[in-house]
């Protein structure tokens, strides 16, 4: 069996997804370092990638892969944001740690 | 060119209440002198007297039927369509007014420029003299005022201004709440007003005196009668509740207990403000719709009976006071009562006459105390003073021909109108005997105790301790300070004339005083034809008496005023014979200095169970209900907070959270609906 010819379950693809998906997310809400949680949040957004090829696969619809193009940008930006804020971030208070920066409770 | 005559005090209250608030006022402001805001004040109320007069002549030179000139200023207010209310900020000067626009700004200009003398010491002249001109705008609206919401505005106007300046000093406890008693009896007298005002409109739809006049005149330009479909107990309603206005403003009983304290104020306040003008607001207004009270006689003959108790009453507290400017403000309350009593009887005539005269020799009484208590050092108990007659020259003079006016010796001013009156009330068809012996004894009692006063503070042995050696010579008076007038440790002060700034003015209103009666003499009164279009001789009430009568009851109040003086001269030639009878009569003159102890009596049967009242209902309601509900409110808002606050953790991780959740369960319910 040629490779191109290899198909994969489309549930399967799906659930791998959601697994990464919630793998992030609870990366994203339990963990203290802030680089972990970007990683988390690429994580998530890679996930949707994957769930948006899927569906376009199997609906036969080119949206879906238009929409990962617009999501790796944005992904690509974020990240190029995000990194420049924890820099900025650890020159004033010293620590990436999300418990010690919680400023916003003053 | 009618606008401009209220509109000059108006800028002089501007310049210099703007002086005074942005360069005085203001902490560490600088000091000032009265000469220059004095001579603005000054300035700006002679330039309506100017005024008055050009246009008085002007009006002198029209028909008499004629004699109007008026000017709307803008439209006030309009309510309704084209046939709704509609109200102008309009003027009319006629015959009656232009008189008392006149004597405002006549004898207002002479007390502006005395108080540049008295208030010389003051701190804030500046403030001074933009009240004192505030008050002449007030005065000036009031009298121009081409209907009753005009007059009403220059009527409140004037009862500020009052209340400002009798409490002047009010870092003086006393002084504060005599301006406040004076500004607290008004407001009830101009309750009274307004409801006469609120019944004029409902009833004739108008409130401008012309349109008035209108309703009560038939075609051929005669009173006629009262207007179709208005009763006449409508009309004395509306007559008595003006008149509770009056007695207010004018100080009648029941409501004149304020204007003996409103004395707290400066002097030059108490002449302008207290005894010529503001005072008399309430006989102009009589005056002015005299078209009305003619037809009602039980109002009238209420007005006669208030104003002649008033001047008997008022006169016999006079008597028994020992305060030379308390003694002059029952003395003014007294002939408020006599110009009202002349109302009451139908002569508007004589009322208008007397509030003339009054205004010249009582301003000058007033002032001429102002310069007494001037050179006194403050001093202003009578039986302190006496024999200021060689120190005080200039004001013993002008104050004689003051005291000869009010006790009606003729050929002094106060003669003819009191005459006038006491003829009116005596043969007036509303008048009678007993009005007339009430008024004939007031004038007797007038003429002891302005005799008791003068004598005591002019004639007879000093009565206070001197400087030894009037060794400084007059020169250093005018510049001393106001340290100097202190007076020393052992009580002796240094008597001296006052400025030529005050005793000018005071020469001028003696002069006036000496021959202002002369516009009114009897049976060839100038002033009786020239106020003709205002007052019609038809609302003079018809004479049916002997002409020789006049006569005899003019001997007759001439004689009770000589004997009056006279007795007064002989009792307290000697103090001791003074002191013996006031023992004898102990009880009655208790009675008399304490003034019938009203004061006491409103105390204690309005004000104290009013106060007890506020205090039970500030106690009981307002903090023990209206501030425990919106203390509560508070509180629970408080509460609210501080527990609510308590998620808020700052953790940016415990949002997202708390966003999923959201999240799911919105989604959820879009899917699924509610399970």
């Amino acid at each position: 069996m040629a490779l191109s010819e290899f198909q994969v379950e489309p549930w399967l693809v799906l659930a791998f997804c959601s697994a990464i998906f919630f793998i992030g997310l609870a990366g994203l809400l339990i963990r203290r370092n802030i680089l972990v949680i970007l990683m988390c949040i690429e994580l998530m957004l890679n996930a949707v990638n994957l769930t948006f090829v899927t569906f376009s696969k199997i609906h036969n619809h080119m949206g879906g892969q238009m929409s990962v193009f617009f999501i790796i940008t944005v992904a690509a930006a974020e990240s190029a944001v995000g990194l420049g804020l924890v820099i900025a971030m650890f020159r004033t208070v010293r620590s990436v740690d999300t418990d010690e920066i919680q400023l916003l409770k003053q | 060119m009618l606008a401009w005559i209220p509109l000059f005090p108006l800028i002089g209250f501007l310049i210099n209440g703007c002086w005074y608030a942005f360069f005085q006022a203001p902490v560490g402001g600088r000091k000032a002198h009265a000469t220059l805001p004095g001579i603005i004040a000054s300035l700006s109320i002679f330039a309506s007297f100017i005024l008055s007069l050009l246009l008085f002549l002007q009006l002198k030179d029209m028909p008499a039927e004629a004699r109007v000139i008026e000017q709307t200023v803008f439209n006030w207010m309009h309510i309704g369509g084209s046939s709704g209310f509609h109200l102008d900020m309009a003027f009319r000067l006629d015959s009656l007014n232009t008189l008392f626009t006149l004597v405002i700004t006549g004898v207002g200009t002479l007390i502006h420029i005395y108080s540049i003398g008295y208030m010389s010491h003051d701190a804030t002249p500046g403030r001074f003299f933009s009240y004192l001109n505030l008050f002449c705008f007030a005065m000036l609206m009031l009298v121009l005022g081409a209907s009753l919401p005009v007059l009403f505005l220059g009527w409140e106007g004037v009862g500020l201004c009052s209340y400002l300046l009798i409490g002047y000093w009010y870092t003086d406890d006393e002084k504060a709440s005599a301006g406040k008693k004076a500004f607290i009896v008004n407001r009830v007298g101009d309750f009274g007003f307004l409801l006469g005002m609120f019944l004029i409109f409902t009833t004739f739809g108008s409130l401008d005196f012309v349109a008035l006049k209108t309703a009560f005149i038939s075609g051929h330009g005669a009173l006629a009668a009262i207007p179709a479909g208005v009763s006449p107990g409508t009309i004395t309603a509306i007559c008595l509740l003006l008149f509770v206005g009056c007695m207010g403003k004018s100080a009648q009983i029941p409501l004149y207990v304020w204007l003996p304290d409103a004395m707290a104020g400066p002097t030059p306040v108490s002449a302008l403000i207290h005894a010529a003008t503001m005072v008399t607001s309430g006989i102009y207004m009589v005056a002015r719709l005299n078209f009305m009270f003619s037809f009602s006689p039980t109002a009238l003959g209420v007005i006669a009976t208030v104003g002649a108790f008033t001047a008997f009453f008022a006169a016999t507290v006079a008597i028994a006071q020992n305060d030379i400017k308390k003694v002059l403000a029952y003395s003014t309350v007294s002939q408020l009562g006599y110009m009202f009593l002349a109302c009451g009887v139908g002569a508007y005539t004589a009322g208008v006459f007397h509030v003339i005269t009054h205004a010249f020799f009582k301003a000058l009484l007033f002032l001429g105390a102002g310069s007494v208590i001037h050179g006194m050092s403050e001093e202003q108990d009578i039986t302190k003073m006496g024999g200021l007659r060689t120190r005080m020259p200039v004001t013993f003079a002008v104050f004689a021909i003051g005291w000869l006016a009010i006790c009606g010796l003729p050929p002094f001013s106060g003669f003819f109108s009191k005459d006038e009156i006491l003829w009116q009330a005596f043969s007036s068809e509303h008048g009678s005997i007993f009005l007339w012996a009430l008024g004939a004894v007031t004038a007797v009692m007038t003429a002891f105790y302005m005799t008791r006063l003068f004598y005591l503070t002019f004639l007879g042995q000093p009565r206070f301790k001197e400087v030894a050696g009037p060794g400084k010579s007059h020169a250093a008076h005018d510049s001393h300070g106001h340290d100097s007038h202190a007076k020393p440790k052992d009580g002796a002060i240094h008597v001296h004339e006052s400025p030529l700034s005050m005793t000018g003015p005071l020469m001028v209103l003696a002069v006036l005083s000496a021959v202002g009666g002369l516009i009114g003499i009897p049976h060839m009164s100038w002033l009786e034809k020239w106020l003709e279009p205002v007052i019609p001789e038809a609302a003079e009430a018809a004479t049916h008496m002997v002409p020789s009568m006049e006569w005899v009851l003019m001997g007759v109040s001439v004689l009770g005023a000589v004997l009056g003086i006279a007795y007064a001269f002989n009792l307290y030639k000697d103090l001791a014979k003074a002191a013996k009878l006031k023992q004898r009569y102990a009880g009655l003159h208790k009675i008399l200095e304490n003034k019938w102890y009203v004061d006491e009596f409103y105390q204690g049967v309005i004000v104290r169970p009013i106060f007890n009242l506020s205090q039970a209902l500030w106690k009981n309601f307002d903090v023990a209900v209206i501030d425990r509900v919106v203390l509560g409110f508070g509180r629970v808002t408080q509460w609210t907070g501080q527990s609510a606050r308590t998620i808020q953790t700052g953790s940016i991780q415990v949002y997202a959270f708390v966003l999923l959740i959201g999240l799911v369960a919105s989604v959820g319910y879009l899917i699924y609906g509610l399970v």
